[in-house]
């Protein structure tokens, strides 16, 4: 049965960025119509193995074969051409023209050398119904359902005969009853002998629909199993590069949870989109973990009790008195602040120096007409490059030239110098070298000792574990479970994300 | 104290595009053109070519301050040549048909301007109207506001406060000159002298992290268009000034085009962050010391147009990064 | 995907504007734009004894068909993401070099064929700059204006008055029953129509304006439609430029004065939001007619001040860009 030979092949793919070696001799292998799960939890390298298969990215090295044949596609384009195409969450067709001309862009049947626009509905309303789809084809894509949209996409894929779907986190934005009709839809695909690449962050899905799961931390595949073989906490366990039996061994090392205090934080009711409603206090010199797969709804829970984003339901309380949600400026003149996983896009100012950077949150605190001055912002500045080791050659280097480690710990210490009462770290240690998560560990540990409240986001269960002396588990958008004192480890904490016993 | 100076190395080397454009321009005309930088004094008033520069360029100098904040906030004013056309009716109907004491006259057109500025801070940053279609709406219907204003005719002035805007002088030195030189220090004052200019960088440069850092987004970008709108008002009333007449149909005509060419020689990148108070004022009298030089070696002043056309494509190429990225590649075959 | 009930499955698709498609929020600049052409026609008609006669209809016409000649240009750009602001400057170019040429003893047609092959050479040109050095159209089409208006003036200052006999008769028909401007606008504006609604070209630009990214996935050749884009607008400003010099039988550098802005607020009155990947050039057509009839309306409202003109037309403009902002925020949810 495995004779013939697999209908996309890749062999020792390696891609290596500045600093980075996003992908590490990958392999990978997809027969025909079968579905295939890529797992791993961010820069894992899913999305560089994705782009250097598609062409988005050729690879430094390594070859990628499609029915036996070696091809070398330098373009997303070409990639179609070849018969591989990509569906991404973020639909990548045109919003603004109608489902029927996206369809059929390019390819619009003509008469007379003008668009048939009768031709081009009947045909696309073909092409959806081959996907067992009925829709409006003449409505703007724009203002159809993603599901609709994602639809349409694998529709055009299947018209230019693609071979090869790759599904790029397809179901983050449906709700049920659409991730079933999708998943009708792949199956149909697979029965044509179409292979798919189905890539998800529901462990539940995985089991529901794929033959073989691909396991990738790093840039390297570490496993690459049959599903029905593959139990969900080994799963977990490969994702997060833990061995079952060291998890076992590691424990925390907080005993006892004080949990007498009142909470400094309290959010009650906390919901937005999947996501919610979450209930978590923050106490006094403690540090809470969030623990939970990737688009569990950590990074979405600590936005909304920053007030990046406004929740759509609950409360955020500090000491009692409630917080209006929705504005940052107003979390932050309450005390919270946040460390926000992107920090490219959401924490550096990369044309700023690193003082300014650094002495941004406590200037935009101070009323405009008292500027803290060079040398303050200076003073600040500089204890801070030295108490976190930011390794710069001068407080006046634009931050967005420093390293991705050293840009962290600015942005660490733009809220460390506003001494906020609660203090959100959102991946705080992720993509910086193993020093520098220990000294951003240890920071916690003082930060604590010195009466913050702390909320602690990590996709590494074992740092969590050995940071937190209480974890709050969140899996698909819901509070999984909590578990505090000696009832923290690595095992229970794996045992909530993969929802062994519950439904995931 | 070297981490100082290299921090004010740095916010030269902002500006230092159009330094070395100034620089070159002097040295042609050091070569070039004969008694360019001779001095006299005329009535006890400086004059020569270099002081000709400066006085004409003190109107481009006033609007490419304001643009070159509204560009850093990441976005860009069209209205300012409407605004300054408003400014300047405003000061001329008020003090020449109503009898308003002058600096009441003036005070006024300078709170018009900012008004003005408000409307498309309000847009830009309330409504949250791309800059270009939310000053656009100004840009055509500024001209008519002060025509409504003048009545359609050219309202002449002969006030001695008015008039000594743009012909007077004090020890020397022609009032517009002082009034950029004034202009340029208050700016640099409120945006360097407090956090404003701070704010305006964080929010042109990434917005979403000046909002979560805590940073008034949208009061700093409306602020700029504030700023911007009163100083294209005080540029209008030194246009105003300078021909004794508000011209509601010619003030500042096209001079948006100037003010941001200026203000992107400058330093101030198009897609917002870092600016240059200094380097958009080198820009704009950069542009003025062209045409002048032109001038003064008799080149039309058509064939200027076209000089300026090609400065404003050397300046795009210079600060694209795909030009960098192309030539790069040429080097290395 | 989600079934609609039974009555929602288009049946009859051999109407081209189906009522659930035109109350849809896309088309609801559109709606709007065509609702306030036949409101403001229908209030003049009945406000205004005797405006429902042919002279002012034809009035209408001849006196905005160069404009209109530009915004067909002009919505292809805007439609594709872009923003051309050398329209004006291209009129008057294109106009002052047929009349030079024609001075030189040149039959016209060829001079015209001159012209227009010129504009677009120059349209095409600023199109492949702005997509290979991914410049921003509106600095390029800056410098492309200043580039133009120069290069008129240098042809002449002066207007020349075009003396031949195929060029007068072309001019006495300006005065006939059939206006060549007008011909060539209604043809322009139907050609315009058919390319951009009906070939894979046309859609191909709508795809551009809707995102670049995600139409180069879908197999969009960016480049050429870019280059081809420009070139159009480049050609329809020639075109603008040629029957110019048809209506007032002279050519003048100066012509086009502003036009890019008319032209801009016209499309934008016309439903096309200046972010691109939207819009139509019935809608554009529509714009044109209400710029029209506010001009004609005045004077028989008793208004013949010209400024009222522009404010009402920044005043439409203001109220279709907060209501495409409006669009755009509810499509967003």
């Amino acid at each position: 049965m495995d004779d013939a030979p697999p209908l996309l092949e890749a062999r020792g793919l390696v891609k290596v960025y500045p600093g980075v070696r996003a992908l590490d001799g990958a392999d990978f292998s997809l027969r025909e119509g079968e579905v295939h799960a890529l797992m791993g939890e961010n820069g894992a390298g899913k999305s560089t193995l994705i782009k250097a298969l598609t062409g988005a990215v050729p690879p430094d090295s390594g070859e990628v074969r499609l029915m036996g044949r070696v091809v070398r596609p330098r373009t997303p384009v070409e990639g179609q051409t070849l018969g591989i195409s990509t569906v991404y969450q973020e639909v990548n067709l045109a919003p603004n023209l109608s489902l029927a001309e996206n369809l059929l862009l390019g390819r619009q049947p003509r008469r007379f050398g003008l668009i048939d626009r009768r031709a081009v509905h009947r045909r696309a309303e073909e092409l959806m119904a081959r996907l067992g789809v009925r829709a409006d084809v003449g409505r703007p894509l724009g203002s159809l359902p993603i599901a609709v949209q994602q639809m349409a996409a694998i529709a055009r894929a299947l018209d230019l005969d693609a071979r090869v779907f790759i599904l790029d986190e397809p179901t983050s934005s449906l709700d049920a009853d659409e991730t079933a009709r999708l998943f009708g839809v792949v199956r149909g695909l697979a029965a044509r002998g179409i292979g798919v690449v189905f890539i998800t962050h529901f462990i539940g899905q995985v089991y529901d629909l794929c033959a073989r799961v691909t396991v990738m931390r790093n840039g390297r595949v570490v496993a690459v199993r049959d599903a029905a073989g593959l139990p969900r906490l080994e799963l977990v366990a490969l994702m997060l590069g833990v061995s079952i039996d060291e998890a076992r061994a590691i424990e925390g090392t907080h005993a006892r949870a004080n949990s007498s205090a009142d909470p400094t934080l309290r959010s009650r009711g906390l919901r937005r989109g999947r996501v919610g409603p979450i209930d978590l206090d923050l106490r006094r010199g403690a540090a809470l973990g969030l623990a939970g797969l990737l688009g569990s709804g950590r990074t979405e829970t600590a936005r909304m009790i920053a007030g990046a984003d406004r929740p759509e339901g609950g409360r955020v309380e500090i000491d009692g008195r409630g917080v209006r949600p929705g504005s940052p400026r107003r979390a932050i003149a309450a005390g919270i602040a946040l460390c926000p996983e992107d920090r490219k896009s959401d924490a550096i100012v990369p044309g700023l120096s690193v003082r300014e950077n650094i002495a941004l949150a406590v200037q935009a605190r101070r009323a405009w007409w008292r500027p803290i001055g060079r040398r303050g912002q200076r003073g600040i500045a500089e204890r801070f490059v030295r108490s976190l080791r930011i390794a710069t050659p001068s407080v006046e280097k634009p931050a967005g030239e420093l390293s991705g480690g050293n840009q962290q710990k600015v942005v660490l210490a733009r809220w460390l110098a506003a001494e906020p009462r609660v203090l959100l770290l959102d991946e705080p240690t992720r993509g910086i070298d193993v020093g520098a998560k220990a000294e951003i560990e240890r920071l916690v540990g003082d930060l604590c000792a010195r009466g913050v409240a702390m909320l602690f986001i990590s996709s590494e269960v074992e740092e969590v574990v050995r940071v937190c002396e209480r974890v709050l588990v969140l899996r698909d958008g819901r509070v999984a479970g909590e578990l505090s004192g000696g009832g923290v480890t690595v095992e229970s904490v794996m045992r909530l994300i993969a929802g062994e016993g519950g439904s995931a | 104290m070297r981490d100082a100076a290299r921090a004010s190395l740095r916010a030269f080397g902002r500006a230092a595009p159009a330094a070395a454009a100034v620089g070159l321009l002097l040295a042609f005309n050091a070569a070039f053109t004969p008694g360019f930088f001779d001095l006299t004094t005329v009535e006890g008033r400086l004059a020569g070519s270099t002081v000709d520069v400066l006085n004409r360029g003190a109107v481009v100098v006033l609007l490419a301050l304001g643009m070159a904040i509204v560009i850093a906030t990441g976005g860009v004013d069209l209205s300012v040549g409407a605004v300054m056309a408003i400014a300047g009716a405003t000061a001329a109907t008020l003090a020449a048909r109503h009898g308003v004491n002058a600096w009441s006259a003036i005070a006024a057109a300078v709170a018009v301007g900012a008004a003005a500025g408000s409307f498309n801070g309000a847009l830009v940053a309330g409504a949250g109207v791309q800059p270009i279609v939310a000053t656009l709406v100004l840009m055509v219907a500024g001209r008519g506001a002060a025509q409504l204003l003048t009545g359609g005719q050219i309202v002449t002035f002969n006030d001695p406060v008015l008039n000594f805007l743009d012909a007077g002088f004090i020890a020397g030195a022609p009032m517009p000159v002082l009034i950029a030189a004034a202009a340029l220090a208050l700016s640099l004052l409120l945006t360097r002298g407090t956090a404003l200019g701070l704010f305006i960088e964080a929010a042109g440069d990434n917005e979403r992290a000046a909002r979560l850092a805590g940073v008034r987004v949208r009061a700093v970008k409306a602020a700029a268009y504030v700023l911007c709108g009163a100083a294209a008002a005080v540029a209008g009333l030194l246009a105003a000034s300078d021909i004794r007449a508000a011209d509601a149909n010619n003030a500042g005509l096209y001079l948006e085009l100037d003010a941001i060419l200026a203000a992107v020689l400058g330093g101030t990148a198009l897609r917002g962050g870092r600016f240059s108070l200094f380097g958009a004022a080198l820009g704009a009298l950069f542009i003025q010391g062209l045409t002048t030089t032109l001038y003064l070696h008799d080149v039309s002043p058509n064939a200027t147009l076209v000089v300026k056309a090609a400065a404003v494509l050397a300046v795009c190429l210079a600060a694209s990064e795909r030009v960098r990225a192309w030539i790069k590649h040429r080097s290395r075959p | 995907m989600t079934p609609r009930g039974p009555g929602s499955r288009p049946l009859r698709r051999l109407r081209v504007l189906r009522v659930p498609a035109l109350l849809s929020a896309q088309h609801a600049p559109l709606a709007a734009t065509v609702g306030v052409l036949i409101a403001l026609f229908a209030a003049c008609a009945i406000a205004f004894p005797g405006f429902l006669s042919p002279g002012v209809a034809r009035n209408l016409l001849v006196g905005n068909a160069v404009l209109g000649l530009v915004c067909v240009g002009m919505t292809f750009v805007i439609i594709s993401g872009g923003i051309d602001l050398s329209v004006g400057a291209a009129i008057g170019f294109s106009c002052i070099l047929v009349a030079s040429l024609v001075q030189q003893g040149w039959h016209p047609l060829p001079a015209f064929g001159v012209a227009l092959a010129i504009g677009t050479a120059g349209g095409a040109a600023t199109g492949a700059l702005i997509h290979r050095f991914a410049l921003p159209p509106f600095l390029v089409t800056l410098a492309g204006m200043f580039c133009y208006r120069g290069c008129a003036l240098m042809v002449s200052e002066r207007s020349i008055t075009i003396r031949h006999p195929f060029h007068r008769t072309l001019s006495e028909w300006a005065s006939g029953p059939v206006p060549p401007a007008v011909v060539l606008f209604v043809v322009v504006a139907l050609a315009g129509w058919l390319v951009a609604r009906w070939t894979r070209f046309g859609r191909d630009v709508y795809a551009l304006g809707g995102g670049e990214e995600s139409a180069r996935l879908m197999g969009v050749r960016v480049a050429a439609v870019r280059v081809r884009v420009y070139a159009i607008s480049g050609l329809c400003a020639a075109l603008a430029g040629v029957a110019t010099t048809l209506t007032t039988g002279a050519g003048n550098a100066t012509s086009g004065h502003l036009y890019e802005l008319d032209a801009i607020a016209a499309v934008v009155i016309g439903g096309t939001p200046l972010a691109g990947g939207a819009g139509s050039i019935l809608g554009t057509v529509a714009g044109v007619l209400i710029f029209g009839l506010i001009q004609e309306a005045m004077p028989h409202a008793g208004v013949t001040n010209s400024w009222w003109f522009r404010i009402a037309v920044g005043g439409l403009l203001l109220a279709f860009v907060l209501l495409q902002r409006a669009v755009e925020s509810r499509g967003r949810r």
